[in-house]
């Protein structure tokens, strides 16, 4: 199939590991992975921080440079669950009725990363090898945004070598929220020293999510407690292999 | 007008009320005891109820139908409680609120008031105003005593003393009351206070309260509560008075069927509440002989006025947004400045004040969502949290340094060159602050983030340069 990856802007910035892992997992499968360079963001920022009109736009980019794609895939739970939320509603909002149809005819081809994988690809099993104690942190978008669920534990559960450990409390929230971890610091703060403490309790070596956004948070504040915990986007989990490991 | 929320116009910022009670140990462990308890209670009594969702929606469709005819339903309510032999007062703002229930107390010569479950008094600053007029107000509901005793704030919208224990609480028992001894037990304190409110409801002839819901086809008002002290307060005293929003009217006596199932599940993960309380008017010879309501606006119309926030008045204040809410949890109610705590206080006590006080509050949430997959009338406080968001921006309420950070990105994200070049353009500005691709300390309002967490550094290749190059080596 013809995969066309909205890679998010953070990613394409900060975490660029993770989109290689995409395309290494997409391709190892068989699959043609295409990346338009005119991409940029999904307006959630924006959008979220009360700059609805800056986001508005980039919606508007976004529905032109993915046009004509068969299938968007999104290794961001929170960016797919701003466009499924939000962007109809942006789109109602628009003198323009074609912005919405657009949207309409949009989403339906949106995929999260797992959703694509285990819903459309039916690959449950990416061939990955990760010899690892891994514990995940279930991130609010894919709980209650996207309702992806269970999937990328079925994903974790088929990596050969990979030992899962359930994190406890893990519908909690780490304290991310966008800008709030700057604009409430403290409160943000005290929200990730319980999900590190839930985290280390497990004894896990990595804790993965499917968002960069909550792992930069938590990946944060292990490297400065130096907890010698790894966090890795579940896309690289699933890149790994025994003669490339993550 | 004097449109107010207790005090909350000059109540700190939110991240500055916060940082306070983040460092009060005992506080953030009751707080996280508590809504760890009223959070499990709740999800069974949710869980066992088979149309839980049907409630809701049904809920959901009975208050946005009173909320677009809420003008017919107010009339409705005020005629058929006058027929009842009740008396109604239409009170626009707090100090109206206040001097229509001064006078009445007056009138009968009171220099004192019991009451209870009425939230709305504390949003007009009713017991200041009683005190000026040389009224002792005297609270009934346990937790509300707790609260006046300790000469404290609620912190929860159904249990005000929720970050207190009862060490503490028996130790005010003690000082206030006046008891040389007291036990230890749950029981020895709830002891103590019934022994200590008997008497006062027994010698006060004037009563005020709240109330959960008001019936517009019968003029009826019910009030649920816990404990019994409010059936005390609403059938012992001569005279009732009712402190009452004008959002609180439902239609038919049958509507209660709904709310009834959803309230006390919600609110403390009972069944049912144990005291339900149904009055219409006054009843010759049984229960107070005169009862007035006094209906208040206080900002309200003017939520009403827009779609986007009008579902804000649809809720029945059972607090299960606060018990769910991880924000809510770290720091407990006071951090919000207002009676309306949590996320649901976020969105009512700004809006109430028509955004020109309280702009912190939108923001004090991560959006996590928890809140209104548990609002048991489906309010999707996210969305409203943006919409105000987008309000404070749009009046200029965000600080500069955000909307250069903003306009900065919204101009990188405007194609895919200009992110490249935005993204070569950090990569020059992190340099002084990289250490062996760590960033341990950044400037300005990005040291709120370096304060407590690393930050990897911006890696020398983004992924759309990868991708080009390799592509481009494809092509060779």
């Amino acid at each position: 199939m013809n995969v066309t990856l909205f890679i998010t802007c953070y990613n394409d910035t900060l975490f660029p590991a993770t989109g290689k892992a995409v395309v290494a997992v997409l391709e190892r499968l068989g699959h043609t992975v295409d990346f338009p360079q005119a991409q940029t963001c999904c307006g959630q920022m924006h959008y979220n921080t009360g700059y609805q009109n800056d986001a508005r736009h980039m919606m508007m980019h976004f529905l032109k440079v993915f046009r004509d794609a068969e299938i968007v895939c999104v290794p961001s739970a929170s960016c797919v669950a701003m466009m499924r939320e939000h962007f109809p509603k942006m789109a109602a909002a628009m003198p323009d009725a074609a912005v919405g149809r657009d949207v309409t005819a949009m989403l339906p081809r949106v995929y999260e990363f797992c959703e694509l994988l285990v819903d459309k690809l039916r690959s449950v099993d990416t061939g990955a090898t990760f010899p690892h104690t891994v514990t995940l942190h279930s991130t609010c978008h894919s709980l209650r945004g996207t309702k992806i669920g269970e999937r990328p534990l079925q994903l974790l559960r088929a990596v050969r070598g990979l030992s899962y450990v359930e994190l406890p409390q893990a519908d909690q929230c780490c304290g991310f929220g966008g800008t709030f971890s700057i604009k409430n610091a403290d409160v943000s703060a005290a929200l990730l020293s319980d999900k590190v403490r839930a985290i280390l309790d497990t004894q896990a070596e990595v804790c993965t999510a499917v968002d960069n956004s909550c792992l930069m948070h938590i990946g944060g504040a292990l490297s400065r407690q130096r907890a010698g915990v790894r966090c890795l986007h579940l896309a690289e989990i699933l890149a790994s292999t025994s003669g490339e490991p993550a | 007008m004097s449109v107010r929320v207790g005090k909350a116009a000059e109540a700190p910022t939110f991240a500055q009320a916060a940082r306070g009670m983040l460092g009060n140990a005992q506080l953030r462990h009751n707080v996280r005891h508590a809504t760890d308890v009223i959070r499990a209670r709740r999800a069974h009594a949710v869980g066992e109820t088979a149309d839980w969702q049907q409630l809701r929606d049904s809920a959901r469709a009975i208050k946005d139908h009173v909320l677009r005819h809420l003008d017919t339903y107010l009339e409705q309510f005020e005629t058929a409680c006058k027929a009842a032999g009740g008396k109604v007062h239409w009170a626009r703002d707090a100090d109206e609120a206040n001097t229509a229930i001064v006078d009445i107390i007056r009138s009968h010569g009171g220099t004192e008031v019991i009451k209870v479950k009425t939230m709305t008094s504390d949003e007009t600053g009713l017991n200041p105003a009683l005190e000026a007029a040389g009224i002792t107000p005297i609270e009934t509901d346990l937790a509300d005593l707790i609260i006046q005793l300790g000469a404290d704030k609620p912190s929860h919208i159904v249990v005000p003393a929720l970050h207190r224990n009862k060490a503490e609480i028996r130790r005010l028992f003690m000082e206030k009351m006046q008891l040389p001894e007291l036990g230890e037990r749950a029981e020895d304190l709830a002891g103590a206070a019934r022994r200590y409110l008997r008497e006062r409801f027994l010698r006060v002839p004037v009563g005020l309260s709240g109330a959960n819901f008001a019936i517009a086809e019968s003029g009826s008002l019910c009030v649920v509560e816990s404990e019994g002290n409010g059936r005390m307060c609403l059938s012992l005293p001569k005279v009732l008075v009712s402190l009452v929003g004008i959002e609180k009217i439902i239609p038919t006596f049958g509507d209660l069927e709904v709310f009834l199932q959803l309230l006390g599940r919600s609110a403390t993960g009972e069944r049912m509440n144990p005291y339900n309380s149904i009055w219409s008017g006054v009843t010759a010879g049984d229960g107070p002989q005169e009862f007035h309501v006094v209906l208040l606006d206080n900002g309200r119309t003017g939520v009403l006025t827009e779609p986007e926030t009008r579902p804000t008045l649809a809720c029945i204040r059972c607090g299960a947004c606060l018990n769910i809410c991880p924000v809510y949890r770290q720091t407990g109610g006071h951090a919000y400045g207002s009676i309306y705590a949590g996320p649901i206080g976020a969105i009512l006590t700004p809006q109430l004040q028509s955004m020109k006080h309280s702009q912190s509050l939108p923001f004090a949430s991560t959006l996590c969502g928890a809140c209104y997959e548990v609002c048991p009338v489906k309010i999707d406080i996210p969305e409203i949290l943006l919409h105000l968001r987008n309000k404070v921006v749009k009046s200029g309420g965000a600080p500069l340094a955000e909307r250069l950070a903003m306009r900065f990105a919204a101009r990188a994200f405007k194609n895919g060159g200009r992110l490249e070049s935005a993204q070569k353009l950090v990569r020059i500005a992190q340099k002084p602050y990289v250490h062996s691709g760590s960033i341990e300390r950044l400037p300005g309002m990005l040291a709120n983030w370096t304060q407590f967490r690393d930050l990897a550094a911006v890696p020398a290749e983004s992924f759309r340069q990868w991708w080009a190059a390799r592509q481009n080596k494809e092509k060779k």
